[in-house]
């Protein structure tokens, strides 16, 4: 017999190398807790951030998707974090102008620095995306059939 | 019209003989009156075919990345607002200006057909503009509409009838002036829905695409050698129907990767056989630049840096679009 669970979200999390990929490093070695339901993936810089990828996470299956990156000022390759800004900012509003529940989408800067506040936001964040429920109007029917 | 058309013949066909040009590019009638297409003359015995009336919205700007293969310059006929497309073509380096010879004509606004059969003017044999009004001779006898009553969308919505970009220009006086129309509010209209009509709203019209993708291809701003959408390995089946989510994708990406570079030509929408009005989902990002990161006309100066590729430190923070709440808010 199948055992009844309840539904938990899958949240993406695309971390910079430097800062917030570090940051979730600290936060593991300081034995802080975040859901397991946030799956990293590091990319070399927050620029590195193509709008596909976001929309690519939707289709696989997050329900949530949440960047992080070097604090403004502090990128790695100097400015990288500056153009992922403005471009998150159009894509975002671009969601929302669709009718796609702007809370499932988010930025967030956390340093190598701020474990602390890498494993706050993902439990926030976390809680943020079980409030809204499954992902369904940019969700993907077929990946969705696949996963089961 | 008609006599403006008779002077970019003669002046074309002055400049082909004196060899300052190689080839001209203009549009030439179809069948119908209302269907003229861009094309290429490349002697004094093709020129008669050349057109200019009502129907020629076609922005030829585009057609010069292909005419810059050849020997020597390309005459190219542009509207006010196609140089704006010229404009932007040229910063991005896809046109070569030394072997462009551009000579500006005027433009009284472009008309749209659908509109005219919406009005019950159908079995259209030959038309013929007069004053202010379009006279049709139709399988059912002559009928006439006037001008303002089948202007584009993009043409209610006029950017002006300066030319940013020109060699020479051609009857400007008939240019028609900014109507002072709110270009933003079709915007602001779907910004003022809860987010999930807006949804239903996208997803009646996204629905309809059947891909064709007309719509990236007249784009002065889709000049990609290989499109996104064209490659076989990004999971994208570029089909009709495929899947909602992928027609989701591709308006939002299509939109998206013209962001900043949009000159708001209104093309798309023109193009779109299936009538969705895809200058809404532009018109969005142009607004959002605008209010984020400052008024910005893409195409009005070739040396401007595109919002996309610039920066300040003190740009508004993504989570602007959770916040913001409102007449934008859910």
């Amino acid at each position: 017999m199948p055992i009844e669970r309840e539904w938990e979200p899958l949240i993406v999390a695309f971390c910079c190398n430097w800062c917030s990929y570090a940051g979730a490093d600290l936060a593991g070695t300081s034995r802080l807790n975040y859901p397991a339901n946030v799956k990293i993936i590091r990319v070399p810089c927050s620029c590195r951030v193509n709008p596909l990828f976001i929309l690519r996470a939707f289709q696989r299956g997050a329900d949530g998707v949440i960047m992080a990156g070097c604090h403004p000022g502090d990128c790695h390759y100097t400015s990288g974090n500056y153009y992922a800004r403005r471009r998150m900012t159009l894509l975002f509003s671009m969601l929302d102008y669709m009718g796609i529940e702007s809370g499932r989408t988010r930025v967030e800067w956390i340093s190598a620095a701020e474990g602390g506040k890498f494993a706050a936001v993902m439990n926030e964040f976390a809680g943020a995306i079980h409030e809204l429920g499954e992902n369904r109007r940019l969700g993907d029917i077929r990946c969705k059939n696949y996963q089961k | 019209m008609q006599k403006l058309s008779e002077m970019m013949r003669a002046r074309a066909a002055e400049l082909l003989a004196q060899g300052a040009v190689g080839r001209v590019l203009g549009w030439r009638s179809g069948g119908l009156g209302y269907d003229p297409s861009p094309a290429f003359f490349h002697s004094a015995e093709q020129l008669p075919e050349l057109v200019y009336n009502g129907f020629c919205a076609a922005n030829l700007s585009k057609y010069l990345i292909k005419a810059g293969e050849n020997d020597g310059r390309t005459l190219v006929f542009l509207k006010p607002c196609d140089t704006y497309g010229l404009n932007q073509l040229l910063s991005e380096h896809r046109i070569d200006r030394d072997k462009t010879y551009l000579l500006g004509v005027g433009c009284g606004g472009m008309l749209d057909m659908e509109k005219a059969r919406g009005k019950g003017i159908k079995g259209v044999g030959s038309l013929e503009e007069a004053g202010g009004a379009v006279v049709f001779q139709t399988l059912y006898g002559e009928k006439s509409c006037p001008r303002s009553d089948l202007l584009l969308e993009k043409c209610i919505a006029c950017k002006g009838g300066e030319h940013m970009a020109y060699d020479e220009l051609l009857g400007a006086e008939e240019t028609a002036a900014n109507t002072g129309f709110d270009r933003f509010a079709g915007v602001n209209e779907l910004e003022d829905m809860p987010a999930g009509e807006r949804f239903d709203f996208w997803r009646g019209q996204l629905s309809k695409c059947i891909r064709c993708n007309a719509c990236r291809n007249v784009c002065p701003a889709c000049s990609c050698n290989q499109c996104v959408f064209d490659n076989a390995r990004s999971g994208v089946s570029a089909k009709a129907n495929a899947d909602s989510f992928e027609e989701n994708l591709f308006h939002i990406i299509r939109a998206y990767h013209v962001a900043g570079r949009c000159t708001d030509c209104g093309e798309c929408s023109r193009v779109c056989p299936q009538g969705i009005p895809l200058h809404l989902l532009n018109r969005k990002l142009i607004k959002d630049i605008n209010a984020f990161y400052g008024p910005y006309q893409a195409g009005a100066d070739p040396d401007s840096l595109p919002p996309l590729t610039d920066y300040t430190k003190e740009d508004v923070e993504p989570g602007v679009v959770t916040t913001r709440g409102g007449a934008t808010g859910c």
